[in-house]
């Protein structure tokens, strides 16, 4: 019986897991907007990922008042 | 219809960009043809750029671009004070923000506003919301400007649409995340304890070990606090609310239901004398959040609280000292002398100054056919300018003009106070009921074993939760409303049924409601026309830009476009030029000096051809197909009226179609609209009112259910309960009948209800209600609930011939 203990604490654990995944989804935006990204995934090009570029910016920005 | 029988079927070519006919095959690029040049002008811009995926994605899916935008319409978008209202974020160096762009309609649509980046690099990203039509466009203020943005998006057909309400509130409509967080933890609680609850059930509620049993009971306690303290507070404040304002709405009871069965488990779990109801509580809560959620289903794309706000600019040219700046127009003040434009929006009521005025004022009453006026005369806000540059001095505050003081009624400012539904009146009903029931089993226990009087009282409170009752309502709105929207119809929210099922009186509006905008039937009278004088004719009205020469084009034979030179068109009167050394003159009487027929109902063009009147083009307004029908449908079940800001001529056959028993007004202001709705409400009548125009706002407000047609849902509506598109107007009857027949589902779901907790109270009077039983009786009872109101409100809607899928 004393199995059911560690049953009962890995499938808590794991529920609780996906609660988190799914509140944190809302939480992002996710369910904003259900219809766009669904055709956004289908667009061939890839396109430069938004942070990368974001990052590159500030990148430059900061490297010019460095110099 | 006349105007399709005319169009010809050779060498028809469609617009490569926008998918509308091309009038002639002037303008090509390679083997695609263009119907004007804004639309070349887009192609280019895409194919220089490399962006024709655009194009190979959808057919045709640019908007036509023969209107062309005022360069300089954005410049006040260079203004701090604007600017900063309207960026949702700022660093100085990149900068966000959100515009709505009306146009968007197609997966190429969000193609190439996503590629944004690749026509300017100023832009660093952009992202499209399509249920929303809005883009958030994040831009580097080194290379880009708002303005820029907004000139940029302009250039490939989606210009933004800024208005005046953009400035006031920034906040966006979101999904309710709040209540999916709700929903999703009291779904994750119901489930664990379910089968926390699972041994309990199959042991027959003995269980052996009883480290185990308790083990399981309080992590049930455990689980149901965050339903009890979390889930559940939205019907804590809605029964709360209803208290305060002295009245038993239907979350009343459930809160009781929902707080004994908790503090009874919790009892009975301290205790140790049982496992409680802590599964058919979460349950509860987690099937009527499901519920809510299904009914409060919103359409994103719809705004049912338009004011003239949305309508009206953001700023508008102001001359001050010869020089001509743009002043927002909440701080224009009287004595201004204000710059209106070609197709641009009068903000507040002037005189007119300088130019020659042609205003448009089909936003405000939806007569298309513009008035023209002279210097000295008022103008009115809510007109477009169609001719060139005037300019006004203002005479009235934005908030104070004609137009803009209907929103100063006391109608606007006074939510409309809605009659509490049924369902409360029932639940009502229910709780008194349910209360003697268990005051009656509690004397009855007291004199027979008063031990029982604890458990067969809270039983039967928890048993008779008028959930089931609650459930059929939300699950069938939420069916009726999916329903209608399938069909063109859309309720702002779900307690629009109900109104619109208890309306015995519908009020029309006449122009742009019963009669149709824009399609006219053309007739001619006169000398006849000969082919070639039809070709000179449409030549010449093809170089213009007026919706009558629109008219005139697709209505005469397609024929090559011949040149024309010396074209002068006097704007709001006409237009001329030579055709082959022929002059050719089309326009209003008084352009061609005639004697003008006083014919109020028809728009006339005259032709004349060197100089020699050959007759005149009649345009008369028809009204929409189907109408004569609808009127005589509605007749049967409601008193009809019409309410129209037009003069009375069509009165006799409007009279003939409405049957003497209806009230017919003509030449109505949107005030005494507005009054004529609440005289009639006086009269205990429920007042749904149908129309479309801005004067129809009043009314719309007043009436119990305003309903706004619309020709196409991305259009403006003014603020309503519900949208009706205009092509689906025919069946209003049945959508009204639809209604009706949604309350009668609730009524039979709810007696099922009552025959389930009939069953359940038979146990828990006796006093001995076990978990098991309420946990089997709560699912089953709502399961089967749900199928007969989806199945009902499906059938129901075939048998009255509604579109289903």
């Amino acid at each position: 019986m004393s199995a059911l203990f560690i049953l009962l604490g890995a499938s808590l654990s794991i529920a609780i897991g996906f609660l988190v995944a799914f509140i944190w989804s809302v939480k992002s935006g996710q369910y904003d907007d259900e219809y766009t990204p669904s055709v956004r995934m289908l667009f061939d090009d890839t396109k430069p990922i938004i942070n990368n570029v974001q990052s590159k910016l500030t990148e430059k920005n900061t490297g010019k008042k460095s110099n | 219809m006349e105007l399709k029988e005319h169009t010809p079927v050779e060498t028809k070519h469609v617009c490569f960009h926008c998918g509308e006919d091309c009038p002639d095959s002037s303008i090509r690029e390679e083997e695609n043809y263009f119907c004007c040049e804004g639309c070349h002008l887009v192609y280019n811009l895409l194919n220089r750029n490399g962006l024709c995926t655009y194009y190979s994605l959808n057919e045709s899916p640019g908007t036509n671009q023969r209107l062309k935008v005022r360069p300089d319409k954005f410049t006040f978008l260079d203004d701090e004070k604007v600017k900063q209202r309207l960026l949702l974020f700022t660093d100085g160096k990149q900068s966000k923000v959100s515009f709505y762009l009306p146009q968007i309609h197609c997966s190429s649509c969000i193609w190439l506003l996503e590629y944004l980046h690749k026509l300017n690099p100023g832009i660093i990203s952009s992202r499209v919301d399509f249920p929303r039509k809005t883009i958030d466009v994040l831009y580097s203020e080194n290379s880009m400007s708002l303005r820029k943005v907004a000139e940029l998006l302009t250039s490939i057909g989606y210009e933004p649409h800024i208005s005046l309400n953009d400035l006031n509130e920034k906040e966006v409509r979101k999904v309710d995340r709040k209540r999916l967080i709700r929903l999703g933890v009291a779904g994750f609680c119901f489930g664990n304890i379910m089968m926390l609850s699972l041994p309990e059930y199959f042991s027959g509620g003995a269980i052996a070990d009883l480290t185990m049993k308790h083990l399981f009971s309080w992590l049930n306690l455990g689980l149901s606090l965050p339903v009890f303290f979390y889930s559940a507070t939205e019907f804590y404040q809605s029964a709360w609310q209803g208290l305060k304002q002295r009245f038993l709405n239907i979350d009343a009871p459930i809160v009781l239901a929902i707080f004994i069965t908790f503090f009874r488990s919790v009892y009975e779990i301290t205790s140790g004398t049982g496992t409680g109801y802590l599964d058919s509580m979460a349950g509860i809560v987690f099937l009527m959040l499901t519920g809510r959620v299904f009914q409060d289903y919103t359409y994103q794309t719809l705004s049912f609280e338009r004011d003239f706000k949305s309508y009206f600019p953001i700023s508008v040219c102001q001359k001050q000292e010869g020089k001509e700046i743009y002043v927002p127009v909440s701080e224009i003040k009287p004595g201004d002398r204000i710059l209106i434009r070609s197709n641009e929006l009068i903000p507040v009521d002037g005189i007119l100054f300088h130019g020659k005025a042609a205003i448009d004022y089909s936003f405000v009453t939806g007569e298309s056919a513009p008035v023209d006026k002279g210097i000295g005369e008022i103008l009115y806000a809510g007109g477009k300018q169609r001719g060139g540059e005037i300019e006004l001095e203002v005479i009235k505050d934005v908030s104070q003009s004609y137009l803009t003081q209907l929103w100063n009624n006391s109608v606007f400012k006074d939510r409309k106070k809605e009659d509490p539904s049924f369902i409360h009146k029932l639940a009502r009903y229910f709780t008194v009921l349910l209360l003697g029931l268990a005051i009656g089993a509690a004397i009855y226990w007291s004199i027979q074993d008063p031990h029982k009087i604890w458990p067969s009282v809270t039983a039967i409170l928890i048993v008779a939760c008028p959930c089931a009752l609650l459930l059929s309502a939300t699950f069938t709105n939420g069916h009726i409303m999916r329903m209608l929207g399938r069909n063109g119809f859309y309720l702002k929210n779900a307690s629009a049924i109900e109104t619109l099922a208890g309306a015995d009186m519908v009020v029309f509006d006449k122009t742009g409601t019963i009669s149709q905008n824009g399609s006219s039937q053309i007739t001619y009278e006169g000398k006849e026309l000969g082919l070639t004088e039809k070709q000179l004719i449409r030549s010449l009205a093809r170089q213009s830009n007026h919706f009558l020469s629109r008219l005139l084009v697709s209505y005469l034979p397609d024929s090559k476009a011949l040149k024309v030179e010396h074209y002068k068109e006097t704007i709001g009167r006409g237009a001329e030029g030579y055709i082959r050394s022929t002059k050719i003159k089309i326009g209003s009487a008084a352009f061609l000096d005639i004697e003008k027929d006083s014919d109020a109902n028809l728009s006339r063009v005259y032709v004349a051809i060197d100089r020699q009147i050959q007759g005149c083009f009649l345009f008369k307004n028809t009204y929409r197909p189907g109408m004569k029908k609808l009127i005589k449908d509605l007749l049967k079940t409601h008193k009809l009226a019409l309410l129209s800001g037009d003069n009375d001529s069509e009165k006799p056959y409007l009279s003939q179609i409405f049957g003497s028993d209806s009230q017919l007004y003509f030449d109505q202001s949107p005030q005494e609209k507005l009054q004529y709705i609440s005289d009639r409400q006086k009269e205990g009548r429920r007042v749904v009112m149908v129309g479309d125009g801005l004067n129809d706002s009043g009314a719309l407000m007043q009436s119990n259910a305003g309903i706004a047609l619309s020709e196409d849902t991305n259009n403006f509506s003014p603020a309503c309960d519900c949208i009706l598109t205009a092509g689906h107007l025919n069946k209003l009857p049945i959508f009204l009948a639809y209604a009706k027949c949604g309350k009668r589902i609730i009524i039979a779901s709810f007696i099922i209800s009552v025959l389930y907790n009939i069953i359940g109270l038979g146990f828990a009077i006796q006093g001995n209600l076990s978990p098991l039983i309420a946990a089997l009786l709560m699912p089953i009872s709502s399961v089967s609930i749900l199928l007969f109101t989806s199945g009902f409100s499906r059938l129901c809607a075939r048998y009255m011939g509604l579109k289903l899928g």
